[in-house]
């Protein structure tokens, strides 16, 4: 089954990152493929590669990073939402990518799921 | 066209305290441009969004309730307003900004039921 | 149409909001602090079983144990993230933020 998913919130300040993460990871691990984690409302900054948690801690940019290398999941941006809150090509993610909300749309349509997280 | 995808929006918090439904109505202006089967429905503090009389010139963001008005242009002319939302917050549909469908919580629900994919704001 | 909720009952109406709008046979899953509503002697535990009498109620049990809720309402199915998955495979989600 094609999953995509759509993350509504920020990292640490929200558990829907993590719970998308773990959803994503199980789904995987089941042998769906994620298509895409779509990042909207706060849920852009999800994907700055400057964060720097303690080092006991997850690291959620990197993670999110690491699912896009190893299983192929394109981790995305909306474009609107970023411009809002400061987030551009130059400070996100190796795997993100920053795209319009018609990629969404895409998502939604060509996916047998759009699951979403937040607050 | 075989690959039209039933969308439901759906709308449960009250604007301008967050940006959730300004953003969610950015959302289905874009996705009304793909020709897909498109609702909203409002619920709960969702249904503050379609208020009248909303001026939003003292708090200094910017408004949207007039958007909403424009929403039949790009042909999402779906809206559903659940009626025991509206009641317990003492508003009528003439208190509404659009023409809306009030429906109970049990046809909305039965609506729900018939999509492909669900988005809440 | 699966429903997830992932807010506290004991500090917002969603539960008692997305109850209105289910069907029957749809299944309703707590996750995150919507898993406080199903610990066991609170005062949702009636909502919670009059619900269950026509939909089936789940959940997550890593949400429950890193909240300490080791006692759930009766007929409560607690699951994992692996069958939080399985529920997607069968059900549409429209997720109560």
């Amino acid at each position: 089954m094609n999953i995509g998913i759509l993350l509504k919130e920020g990292p640490y300040n929200h558990q829907a990152s993590d719970t998308a993460y773990k959803f994503a990871e199980a789904a995987i691990k089941k042998g769906h493929k994620v298509d895409a984690v779509f990042l909207y409302n706060d849920g852009v900054t999800n994907v700055t590669k400057h964060m720097d948690p303690p080092q006991d801690d997850r690291d959620i940019a990197k993670r999110w990073n690491e699912l896009g290398e190893k299983h192929g999941v394109e981790v995305l941006a909306c474009i609107a939402a970023s411009k809002r809150r400061g987030i551009s090509d130059d400070v996100i993610i190796e795997k993100g990518e920053i795209t319009g909300l018609g990629t969404l749309t895409d998502i939604a349509i060509r996916n047998d799921r759009l699951v979403t997280f937040g607050d | 066209m075989e690959d039209v995808k039933k969308i439901m929006h759906v709308m449960r918090r009250a604007p301008h305290g967050s940006i959730y439904t300004y953003e969610g109505l950015e959302m289905i202006l874009i996705m009304a441009a793909y020709e897909q089967d498109l609702s909203v429905a409002f619920i709960g503090d969702g249904v503050y969004a379609l208020k009248e009389d909303q001026d939003t010139a003292g708090i200094g963001i910017k408004g949207f309730a007039k958007t909403f008005k424009a929403l039949d242009m790009y042909d999402v002319e779906k809206l559903y307003v659940d009626r025991e939302s509206l009641e317990e917050r003492g508003l009528t549909e003439d208190d509404l900004l659009v023409d809306v469908e009030v429906l109970t919580s049990e046809e909305i629900g039965k609506l729900m039921n018939e999509q492909d994919v669900v988005v809440p704001h | 149409m699966l429903h997830t909720i992932n807010k506290s009952p004991f500090e917002s109406s969603t539960l008692e909001t997305c109850i209105r709008f289910l069907q029957p046979g749809d299944p309703v899953l707590f996750i995150e602090d919507g898993v406080y509503a199903v610990q066991a002697g609170n005062r949702f535990a009636g909502l919670l079983e009059n619900t269950m009498k026509d939909n089936p109620v789940y959940a997550l049990q890593p949400d429950l144990a890193a909240r300490g809720i080791t006692a759930v309402t009766g007929g409560v199915k607690n699951i994992d993230y692996e069958s939080f998955v399985e529920l997607v495979e069968e059900h549409q989600v429209n997720s109560w933020l």
